[in-house]
Order: C-alpha cells, then sequence, then structure tokens
C-alpha cells in the first residue's frame, strides 16, 4: 500500500501499489480520487471530474 | 506477443479484471483517456495491433475508437458500431431491418407528437433517452399530460433529448435478461431481478441471478450483436407474455460484475481472448 496525499484536504490516503490509472478512491474527506501515475509511475490523486453518458448494468 | 491497448476513462473492476486477463496473453498499453492526448495515426509504443474500448461515455468511446482505426489496430468494438449500440434508436432500427422482435416504437420531434404516439401505443408508455443508461431519465408515462410534460423537460435540456423516443411497455416478469456476447457466442446470461418499480438494472439495485441460455435468447442476441456489429456486447431482453424475448438495447461496453459474481462465468477472460485473437489475425 502506497500513502499518498489528499489534493483536497491533505490528509494520507491508502492506495493499492498495482493501482490502475483512473481507479477511484474514496477517502474520508467525501471527495471521490482519481489515481493518476507519473512517467516514472510515481502516484498522484486527482479530484474526480465525473463523466456523463453511460452504457451500465 | 501481441501489443494489445485499453483505451478507458474510470478503471472500475470490469477494467481491472480485463486489464489482469489481457496482461497474461498480450503485451498491454494502458491508455487512460483523461490523462493523455492520442494521436491520429501514431499509435502509442510504435505499434498496436489491437484496441479494446472501455469507455463509460459514448463520445469518449466512438471517437477514441475511430483514432484507434487509425492507428490500424482492429478495434473491439468499432466506432460506427459503437455508436449504433450507444444511441437505442439507431439500434432498434437496425434490429427491425433484420426481423429481430422488439417493443414496438415510435419517434416524435415535438410533444404534441408524442402525446399522439403514447395514444397509439396505449399507457402506461416508456418514454427513455436515446443515449445513456443505468436507467438514467427512463420514464413510465401513465396519461398524456406525463407525456408532454416530459416532452417538454426533454426539450430544455436539448441535444439528443429533443428525440422523443416512445415504446410499449412491456409487461415483463419483474426481471429483464442480460446476455454478453463476444464474437459471435453468448457466454454468459442472467436475470436482473428488479427490488420493485419496472426499472431491471443493476446500477438501480437489481438482483443478478444465473439463468439457463437457450437456444432462442441466444440466437436473438448474437442476432442483434451482428445487426448493430458489435463484437462484445451486453444484450438486454425482456420476456413479453405472448411474443417471448424482445430485445430492449445492445450496450456496446458492456458491465459486467454484478454478472460475473452471479454466474461465475469469467467474462473478462472471454473478452481478453478475443482481442488477443482479434489482434493475430
Ligand atoms: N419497453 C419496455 N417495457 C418494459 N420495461 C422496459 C422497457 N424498456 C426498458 N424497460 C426496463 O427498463 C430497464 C432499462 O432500459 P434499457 O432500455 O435497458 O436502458 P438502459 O439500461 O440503457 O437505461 C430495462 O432493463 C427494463 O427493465
Ligand atoms: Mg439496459
Ligand atoms: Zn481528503
Amino acid at each position: 500500500m502506497a500513502k499518498v496525499k489528499c489534493p483536497v484536504c491533505g490528509g494520507l490516503v491508502e492506495v493499492d501499489d498495482d493501482a490502475l490509472p483512473g481507479e477511484l478512491v474514496e477517502h474520508d474527506c467525501g471527495v471521490v480520487l482519481e489515481v493518476h501515475r507519473g512517467p516514472n509511475g510515481s502516484i498522484t490523486l486527482k479530484p474526480f471530474e465525473g463523466v456523463e453518458e453511460d452504457w451500465g448494468e | 506477443m501481441p501489443r494489445v491497448a485499453m483505451l478507458y476513462d474510470v478503471a472500475r473492476l470490469e477494467e481491472k479484471m480485463l486489464a489482469a486477463e489481457l496482461r497474461g496473453r498480450a503485451e498491454l498499453e494502458l491508455v487512460h483517456l483523461p490523462s493523455q492526448p492520442l494521436r491520429l495515426g501514431e499509435p502509442p509504443g510504435g505499434g498496436v495491433d489491437a484496441a479494446l474500448v472501455r469507455a463509460i461515455s459514448l463520445y469518449r468511446a466512438v471517437s477514441s475508437a475511430a483514432v484507434a482505426e487509425s492507428w490500424g489496430a482492429a478495434v473491439v468494438n468499432p466506432p460506427v458500431p459503437l455508436m449504433a449500440a450507444g444511441d437505442k434508436l439507431l439500434t432498434q432500427a437496425l434490429l427491425e431491418r433484420r426481423g429481430i422482435p422488439t417493443p414496438r416504437a415510435l419517434v416524435a420531434y415535438t410533444p404534441e407528437a408524442a402525446v399522439e404516439a403514447a395514444g397509439e401505443l396505449g399507457y402506461p408508455v416508456v418514454f427513455k433517452p436515446t443515449v445513456g443508461s443505468w436507467g438514467r431519465l427512463a420514464a413510465l408515462a401513465g396519461d398524456g399530460e406525463a407525456v408532454r410534460s416530459i416532452a417538454e423537460h426533454r426539450e430544455a435540456l436539448g441535444g439528443p433529448y429533443k428525440v422523443h423516443y416512445l415504446q410499449e411497455y412491456v409487461r415483463k416478469p419483474g426481471r429483464d435478461l442480460r446476455v454478453i456476447c463476444v464474437g459471435g457466442r453468448a457466454v454468459a446470461a442472467a436475470y436482473r431481478v428488479s427490488p420493485g418499480g419496472w426499472l431491471t438494472n443493476a446500477a438501480r439495485g437489481a438482483r443478478s441471478i444465473p439463468a439457463r441460455l437457450d437456444g432462442e435468447a441466444e440466437e436473438l442476441a448474437v442476432g442483434a450483436c451482428e445487426a448493430v456489429g458489435v463484437e462484445v456486447a451486453g444484450v438486454d431482453l425482456v420476456e413479453d407474455p405472448e411474443r417471448g424475448y424482445l430485445v430492449l438495447e445492445v450496450n456496446g461496453v458492456p458491465e459486467f460484475k454484478s454478472l460475473t459474481s452471479a454466474t461465475g462465468v469469467n467474462v473478462a477472460a472471454s473478452i481478453a481472448e478475443h482481442v488477443v485473437w482479434r489482434a493475430r489475425v
């Protein structure tokens, strides 16, 4: 588990080491965070913007 | 090893399962659409044999599929079939043409014509947007006044919502049937049983229970995929008490997590196998 800083509240968020970019992580402060990966594979988190249309079950 | 790209916007459980299955079979290039530009005619990593499109957004899916075609890759699903599957009216028109049974439907372009269409179909009438899913904005209207007001609200939303697509209400037995098709074969099916109310979407709390795939459902689902041109899809069928199965829609980027846990069928593996096969041929 990697510990990554929440861009909204600054708290630490646990993220799976093998998380894919685009994975969503919920966090205590109520925001949904999106996993991003830098060129060296480093994990950063951004608030998730949402997507509009869909193809659900 | 063939090189396969997966194009997606959110890494849901489905995308994680697909990535894991693809990794065992191909060299996987993950393309998270929000984090980078795509280059027309210039494949990532110098070349891609096949691309699997998994964007939730219809327009991201169609446009990224088109870019993947410009790379010379085999694209699952290709852009035009994705568009046809993403719009329920385009889908139903293709199904009708091929003689696949569907609920009777009318299209109207003004609130007045929508009320006339509803009167012809009888009440209650299903009034759902041509695009979208999870049962979002789908309405069951009880009378002409309701139809008029829904139509007026839709016109205020604009865009595709100004096309009024009305369907007869099928008196289904509280469930629908989701069939996952891959490469011209039905690989798994589950009933989705509504917790109450007329919508049977998993995203609305419907429970998935495994269904035996009968020959008729399989033939209709596979025929629906062929009519629309998709290689991988989730086909929704409802059972009419008199006419039997009717096809409701074809999902070109299907979710399958609740179906997978209900049936135990590894849908992600079937899809990965198909994409890798397309990368080779
Ligand atoms: N004509 C209809 N008659 C009865 N039920 C319907 C009809 N159209 C849709 N439904 C119900 O609403 C649900 C959602 O409709 P569907 O066409 O699959 O759109 P989506 O899943 O994309 O929102 C279906 O699973 C079904 O239970
Ligand atoms: Mg559906
Ligand atoms: Zn936070």
